[in-house]
């Protein structure tokens, strides 16, 4: 009793092979799509690395690039086979390559599951990552004159303006660390003596932000310097004062860039997986409908097409009998030799 | 002495018309293409709208638009006249279309080249534009409790963080204006009672600049006050720092961006000119092959096809000479309004008499 048969005259043959091949050439298109969200991901994530430390993962992009690369070579194959597939004379000579073809497909599905999976758990690492690197990258802000961290400074200044964000959690994480550098600090002042022996460490701490923690958005020229002190500045007052720089923390920010662009590619390769078992079942309805014709030198005969010869229970018992069989035909031949050699 | 003869048989005829369905599709898309561009060039026109003082500049994107539209509809009737040029029957009924025709598909490369030549032309208006609205743009930039003037500070602080420029011209434009608004001045403090008393119009003018003019890729932290003044920073020279703000001045940063705009599109409308123009040309040798064939006896012959049936000059003489007779027709009716009924009377009968004369006598 085969798995979900269903009956086909010539004219349904046509039009399930032509709708085929059309799903195939979307599929394609798909895939090119998958190959240059890969592309992009792995870019945005270069651009970035400074602020997570150059210890990012690129796994999901370059298996996104790998899969695209396969959704279209695996796609065009499907099509050819179905451009052919009405004209008998080019048909049989696919024929012996459609069960490999087949099982390639179900190995493809599995990859494609295998990523989309890893879409939506990476966004852990990327989020640990994002914490570790940004706390370094303020920490090494002032450190414009050693070499491998000159440009930490543009990087981190062109991050928080593009992103409006302020300090790892928020604008408080630049008051923890010394982000003048040594260079620029006048240290037979009093008062920057007195700042650097404030501390255990000898950091020149300040309760100030850089210029690229500025709203632009505030009616109020900028205050960067001594945000919580009331009195230095006219009519101001820092805990109700929102719009002078940016409250949002630069960890929130990215990650929630990060996740939503992983969150949308994750969408997509569920869909890719969807439309992949949909060529798979027309394809093989395809290829069971073009083997079961009564007749095969009149094209006009009726056939039938299934997705599984026996019903899926039968098929998975066979499956595993024919498992058992290769295991015993190796237990017996090994039987045969030891007792060839005694 | 007809213009550049060429000779068709009926299978050159048929490989023009296929030629020119398939180049009349491709001048189909390289409109839309203009027609884009010039969608595109609009857009980044009017996102700076607010920093320019008029908009004569939106010329250049509103004839690309108005072209890239008429181009598609010219091409998309000349992929038809393709179609019907080989059947006998339906070829006649575009002809009468066709003169149109040519002249729009002219009126349009025409246009094309206008444009080029527009967008070198305008830099000099546009640069005038800028400087206006720039001017007005830092003169308003503290006014943040004005209605309608509110967000100028936020597009102008916008402007020179994206475009990396400080001021109109450079960042001494900010020195000039007093960018602070008074609402955040404490006037009982003699540090501002000073320097408001220290000029005519009583404005609280600083050596120093807004946050936005800070260059990211200084290595020092950004010094945005007290500028001209060595002593206010440690190891600091006003004279030799070159990395502290942004250098340029926005309207440099922003005529160089869109100059460099226009310029990269420069050839993309010079292709689609190229295009534009053969497909003029193909048409014109298929309307001239397939009415030679239909005048022949046999329509499969060899007919001619030619750009003018004339040498130019003498096109054009009789071009002048149709226009003057139009012309000229309209005087005479004009004339003969006129005049008075009985003398348009009496040349009526002299007229007949004329005729009378003139007509063969009938045969006795």
């Amino acid at each position: 009793m085969p798995f979900m048969p269903v009956k086909f005259t010539l004219q349904k043959r046509v039009k399930l092979a032509q709708a085929l091949w059309m799903l195939y050439w979307l599929s394609v298109i798909v895939g090119i799509f998958i190959f240059s969200l890969g592309i992009f991901f792995k870019i945005e994530l270069r651009k970035r690395s400074e602020v997570m430390d150059n210890n990012e993962s690129h796994l999901v992009p370059n298996l996104l690039i790998l899969v695209g690369l396969l959704a279209c070579g695996v796609n065009t194959f499907g099509g050819k086979v179905c451009h052919d597939s009405l004209d008998p004379m080019k048909f049989t000579k696919w024929k012996p390559m459609l069960k490999p073809y087949l099982l390639l497909c179900c190995g493809f599905n599995a990859l494609l599951l295998l990523a989309a999976l890893l879409c939506f758990l990476m966004q852990f690492a990327v989020y640990l990552t994002l914490a570790e690197g940004l706390k370094n990258s303020i920490k090494f802000y002032k450190d414009t004159d050693t070499p491998g961290r000159c440009f930490m400074k543009r990087t981190l200044d062109t991050t928080q303006i593009e992103f409006r964000c302020c300090g790892n959690n928020n604008f408080r994480d630049w008051f923890e660390v010394q982000w003048i550098s040594n260079r620029y600090l006048d240290m037979s002042n009093d008062a920057v003596k007195d700042r650097v022996l404030s501390n255990v460490e000898g950091k020149y701490l300040m309760d100030s932000v850089p210029f690229s923690c500025c709203n632009p958005g505030s009616p109020r020229p900028c205050i960067q310097h001594h945000l919580t002190n009331n009195s230095a500045h006219y009519d101001y007052d820092h805990r109700i004062e929102e719009l002078n720089i940016w409250s949002r923390g630069c960890h929130e920010a990215l990650f929630s860039y990060f996740s939503g662009m992983m969150t949308s590619i994750g969408v997509l390769i569920v869909a890719t997986i969807a439309l992949e078992t949909a060529d798979m079942a027309g394809l093989k309805y395809l290829t069971t409908a073009l083997d079961t014709m009564e007749d095969p030198e009149n094209p006009e005969c009726e056939s039938e097409g299934w997705l599984l010869e026996k019903s899926v229970k039968e098929t998975f018992s066979l499956q595993l009998a024919k498992l058992k069989m290769l295991g015993k035909s190796n237990q017996v031949e090994e039987g045969g030799n030891s007792q060839g050699t005694t | 002495m007809v213009l550049l003869k060429m000779k068709f048989n009926q299978q050159r005829r048929v490989r023009l018309a296929q030629g020119l369905w398939l180049l009349s599709w491709l001048a189909v898309m390289s409109g839309t293409f203009v027609f884009c561009l010039g969608v595109y060039l609009k857009t980044e026109l009017v996102r700076r709208a607010e920093v320019m003082d008029n908009t004569e500049i939106h010329v250049v994107p509103n004839i690309l638009m108005m072209v890239g539209l008429a181009s598609i509809g010219t091409n998309w009737v000349a992929s038809r006249v393709c179609q019907d040029s080989l059947d006998a029957s339906r070829f006649p009924r575009w002809k009468v279309l066709l003169l149109a025709w040519f002249a729009v598909a002219a009126l349009i490369c025409c246009l094309l080249l206008a444009v080029v030549v527009l967008s070198y032309a305008l830099q000099g208006r546009l640069e005038e534009s800028l400087k206006v609205g720039l001017r007005n743009g830092i003169r308003f930039y503290k006014d943040t409790d004005v209605p309608g003037r509110c967000f100028q500070k936020e597009t102008i602080d916008r402007l020179q963080m994206e475009f990396r420029c400080c001021g109109n011209s450079n960042f001494k434009d900010w020195f000039e204006v007093q960018w602070v608004n008074n609402r955040y001045l404490d006037f009982t403090a003699k540090d501002v009672k000073d320097r408001v008393r220290s000029n005519v119009d009583s404005r609280y003018l600083l050596d120093g600049v807004p946050f936005s003019c800070c260059n990211p890729a200084s290595p020092r932290p950004c010094l945005q006050y007290h500028l001209t003044d060595n002593n206010a920073h440690y190891s600091y020279d006003f004279h030799s720092e070159e990395l502290n703000l942004h250098h340029r001045g926005c309207r440099q940063a922003l005529t160089d961006y869109y100059m460099d705009l226009m310029n990269s599109t420069g050839p993309g409308v010079l292709s689609v000119i190229l295009i534009q123009v053969s497909v003029l040309l193909s048409m014109r040798y298929l309307q001239t092959a397939i009415e030679g064939a239909m005048a022949l006896e046999s329509p499969e012959g060899d007919s001619e096809g030619y750009l003018l049936e004339k040498g130019v000059k003498e096109t054009f003489e009789d071009l002048k000479a149709q226009v003057l007779v139009m012309l000229k027709f309209d005087q005479a009716e004009a004339k003969a309004a006129d005049v008075c009924p009985e003398a348009a009377e009496a040349e009526k009968g002299a007229d007949n008499a004329a005729e009378k004369a003139a007509s063969p006598p009938p045969p006795s």
